[in-house]
């Protein structure tokens, strides 16, 4: 788990993940200020980005691919119970507090119970 | 006046994040040390790259000793969801000064992004300076972010597990997913996306998050081209995109 790099090699990955991540926030931002709209190809399909990744970054935390003893899905109920309440106040305020707030609320309560 | 109005309506339209945001730095701060990079380099992070996301894969794919082209690239496809968010947040940025545009695109993120954009489509320039607000709610959101990295850096592995404070990070990108969909592509995209991030989640130096994002992407656009709506564009963005202020 402790890398075996050393201190430049390290540095050198932050400042290329750095330049990398700024040029992607910088891209339209800049490009945009010379154009008048933006390809409508590439706004349709970037669109969907948000909803791709983010649910790519949520699922796995929520259940995991297992082998044994049988190809299946694996979980921890208190997280997924927790995932499942915090989506509906995710659904139903739009709020990022409440669905924070409920959805540890939900998965200390069931981390008792279960 | 109205500059400051402005940048503390954005502030607080974030504040309530810091919730996730706290323990989420904590634990990049945390993870960073132990995978052996050190309190300067953790904060490097924060600073130079300021992603937590990609941060946390960095940190991960670094303790595993992957090779460096691939840390770097794993980071950069995982932010690569931001080039939308500048697409669509640039018409609103349009007539700001350069340096103050490189300035705002190095500020970018998830949370930033979305509650300006939700303002920007509420508010006429004259009502809301772009600027001021979006500068409010990002400054709120790098400030703790700096610090908290650097606590968790610190104060290293005695944050206590059992709050399974590292939960407040998917909820978070649950909560900022479910109002992203906004019809059955969308939600097609989702699906994809997560169910093909499970089931690759076995893939070697978090690929399988660029798998599933790409495949989440393609099931949506695929979908829109089979109902006949591709491209759907958001007219209501390129409305005038000045800036009082």
């Amino acid at each position: 788990m402790t890398t075996s790099y050393g201190t430049g090699a390290i540095w050198l990955a932050i400042v290329g993940a750095g330049v990398g991540t700024f040029a992607i926030r910088l891209s339209f931002i800049l490009l945009l200020g010379r154009l008048d709209e933006a390809p409508p190809t590439v706004e349709g399909i970037l669109r969907f980005v948000p909803a791709a990744v983010l649910a790519a970054l949520v699922a796995p935390s929520l259940v995991a691919l297992s082998a044994e003893p049988s190809l299946g899905l694996s979980y921890a109920p208190e997280k997924v119970g927790a995932g499942a309440i915090a989506a509906v106040v995710a659904w139903r305020t739009e709020n990022v507090l409440a669905t924070i707030g409920v959805g540890m609320a939900a998965l200390w309560t069931l981390q008792v119970v279960v | 006046m109205r500059a400051r109005e402005d940048f503390l309506a954005g502030a607080r339209v974030v504040s309530p994040m810091l919730l996730g945001i706290v323990p989420f730095g904590l634990i990049v701060g945390v993870t960073a040390v132990g995978a052996g990079l050190s309190p300067g380099q953790a904060l490097g992070l924060s600073t130079v790259v300021f992603a937590g996301a990609s941060q946390l894969a960095a940190i991960e794919l670094l303790g595993r000793d992957a090779p460096l082209t691939v840390v770097v690239l794993t980071a950069i496809v995982i932010n690569l969801r931001m080039m939308m968010y500048s697409a669509s947040i640039a018409p609103y940025f349009r007539r700001l000064a350069a340096p103050t545009k490189w300035i705002a695109a190095y500020l970018l993120t998830d949370q930033a992004y979305a509650v300006s954009i939700a303002e920007f489509r509420q508010t006429t320039p004259g009502e809301r300076s772009r600027r001021w607000f979006y500068f409010g709610a990002a400054v709120t959101l790098w400030v703790p972010w700096q610090i908290v990295t650097v606590v968790g850096a610190l104060v290293g592995a005695s944050v206590p597990e059992g709050l399974s404070l590292e939960f407040a990070i998917p909820l978070t990108f649950m909560a900022l997913l479910v109002p992203t969909l906004d019809g059955r592509s969308t939600e097609i995209a989702a699906l994809v996306g997560g169910g093909v991030a499970v089931v690759a989640a076995v893939f070697p130096f978090n690929l399988g998050l660029i798998t599933a994002a790409l495949l989440g992407v393609a099931s949506g656009v695929g979908h829109e081209v089979l109902v006949g709506e591709f491209p759907t564009t958001d007219a209501s963005a390129h409305g005038d995109g000045g800036d009082s202020a």
